[in-house]
């Protein structure tokens, strides 16, 4: 077993609310939002989701947990053999709905992200920002109840940043609890909000 | 793209593009390895679909020798200087037809016996000199196990140089060689089907690796296991049909070829020799639907068994 990148943290994020995660560089966010996710297991302690203790889940539940959730990762983690339509509309076909009941809805999302002329091509084929919006994109088509978004905008111009960042607090509006891990500190004050700070694996709430 | 689907798509008034692809499977179909699991799919199919052609043959083959010979006894009387041989055949037929199990009597005309020698002999030869055996063929009532030692104890008795051949014994040889072939045959389908789902085990297990990214990224969206081991049996099903497609039907071209040229070769003697003893090579209806059933198993198997490795596969990564 290695070291413990992540001690001592108590914290709680509360339904339509809305927080960043921040810190320098391997302080741990992503690790902090895998766990959330139940993509890693802690080797001590409670994680609570959804008023549950998600070490006591099983796979049904779990399952279940992770469709209220959407998350946009640092390294996009998009299909690639599939378009980019087909990975939005990823989390919908999974849910078992038939392709016509959510065309729509893909490609207007597809559009506001400025990927509407882009909805046929395939990952490889784009550059770093179109594969983030597209993620973000992924994440958001579902109308999760939390949203784990891992430096969403590390890689789109200011003006996208910005019209993003609009579009995550226009979600909590709607009811969706917002995570956003990011050292981007011109994000951050574009939009006032508790933020998360992890330093050395350590955490405390900056209000 | 329909109007419909025009209106669905948004409100900017652009169209959703007529080739947008949808619904591509999950796991991606056409890869190297996938081509090369197809190819030894199809020669497993082949190679089964073979073995079942010929299992059913034998079965065919068989069941003529016993339809035509089983209820066929003859009996054979050779030429003795000392006897007369036509009223040994006229004693021996009215042996015969005393008998309740023997239904006709039949003396074989000495032209007709002539003429079984003419392949041998070649035609054109004056038989008159030679001492040719003269024949009596009898047919056996069905459904009746004759007991026909003591007819045929009663007949050396009264004849000494007549012999009751019994074709019997000979059935039982050959029915013990076709139940040989088509037990072998069997086997065999069952040894490919075995290799051919360790194949699919293996290539499931390899697919899983490589889409290990795949695989969690479809869990972090809601996917269950379910859903993903549909994804992988899908692709494998769809490699095992057409493998087995392949296979198949490359199995039946084999078949219908053989009896292509079996029919073209059926004028020279040694082909009539060869169709008395196999029959005609055709494997008819039910030989076709084996070939096809081996297919659809192998597909089948494919299906099963990718579904099981996956889920071996997704409950250790749990």
């Amino acid at each position: 077993m290695g070291p413990e990148v992540l001690k001592d943290i108590n914290f709680s994020i509360a339904p339509r609310s809305f927080q960043y995660l921040t810190g320098p560089s391997g302080a741990g966010k992503t690790t902090l939002i895998r766990l959330v996710l139940m993509a890693l297991k802690p080797t001590r302690g409670l994680v609570n989701l959804f008023g549950q203790d998600v070490s006591r889940l099983d796979a049904t539940t779990l399952t279940g947990f992770r469709r209220r959730m959407g998350v946009v990762f640092q390294d996009f983690r998009l299909l690639d053999h599939l378009t980019l339509y087909e990975n939005v509309a990823l989390p919908l076909r999974v849910l078992g709905k038939e392709e016509t009941s959510y065309r729509a809805e893909v490609v207007e999302l597809l559009r506001w992200v400025g990927l509407g002329e882009r909805m046929h091509a395939v990952p490889p084929v784009l550059s770093g920002g179109e594969k983030q919006r597209a993620a973000i994109a992924r994440a958001l088509i579902s109308r999760p109840e939390l949203l784990l978004a891992d430096e969403p905008t590390g890689n789109v111009d200011p003006g996208l940043g910005r019209r993003l960042l609009r579009l995550f607090m226009e979600l909590q509006s709607l009811g969706t609890a917002v995570v956003i891990a990011t050292h981007d500190l011109a994000l951050m004050e574009l939009y006032d909000a508790p933020r998360l700070v992890l330093v050395d694996g350590h955490l405390h709430v900056d209000a | 793209m329909h109007e419909a689907d025009s209106d669905e798509a948004g409100h900017d008034g652009l169209a959703l593009p007529p080739n947008l692809r949808r619904d591509q499977p999950l796991v991606p179909l056409d890869s190297v390895a996938g081509r090369a699991l197809m190819a030894v799919i199809a020669i497993l199919t082949f190679l089964a679909a073979l073995s079942a052609g010929a299992a059913v043959l034998a079965a065919r083959a068989s069941e003529q020798w016993r339809g035509a010979v089983a209820n066929e006894m003859t009996i054979q009387i050779r030429p003795d200087s000392r006897r007369d041989m036509e009223a040994d055949l006229s004693r021996a037929v009215a042996m015969a037809a005393g008998v309740a199990s023997i239904e006709t009597v039949r003396v074989v005309p000495k032209a007709e016996s002539d003429k079984l020698l003419e392949p041998w002999l070649g035609t054109g030869l004056d038989l008159v000199e030679l001492p040719v055996p003269r024949l009596i063929v009898i047919k056996l009532r069905s459904n009746v196990g004759p007991d026909l030692s003591a007819f045929s104890a009663a007949l050396r008795h009264e004849i000494p140089s007549a012999i009751l051949d019994d074709h019997r014994l000979w059935v039982r040889r050959l029915s013990t060689m076709a139940s040989t072939i088509i037990l072998s045959g069997a086997a065999v389908v069952l040894l490919v089907l075995t290799a051919a789902a360790l194949a699919v085990a293996f290539a499931t297990r390899g697919a899983m690796a490589g889409s290990r990214d795949s695989v969690e990224v479809l869990h972090l969206v809601g996917a269950d296991d379910a859903f993903i081991a549909r994804e992988f049996q899908t692709r494998f099903v769809r490699l095992g049909l057409r493998g087995g497609a392949i296979g198949g039907a490359g199995a039946i071209v084999v078949i219908a070829l053989l009896g292509f040229v079996a029919s073209r070769l059926g004028a020279a003697p040694e082909a009539e020799q060869l169709q008395a003893l196999f029959g005609a090579f055709e494997i008819g209806w039910s030989g076709y639907v084996a070939v096809i059933m081996v297919a659809a198993v192998v597909a089948g198997i494919a299906g099963l068994v990718s579904r099981f490795t996956v889920r071996h596969y997704l409950r250790a990564l749990a």
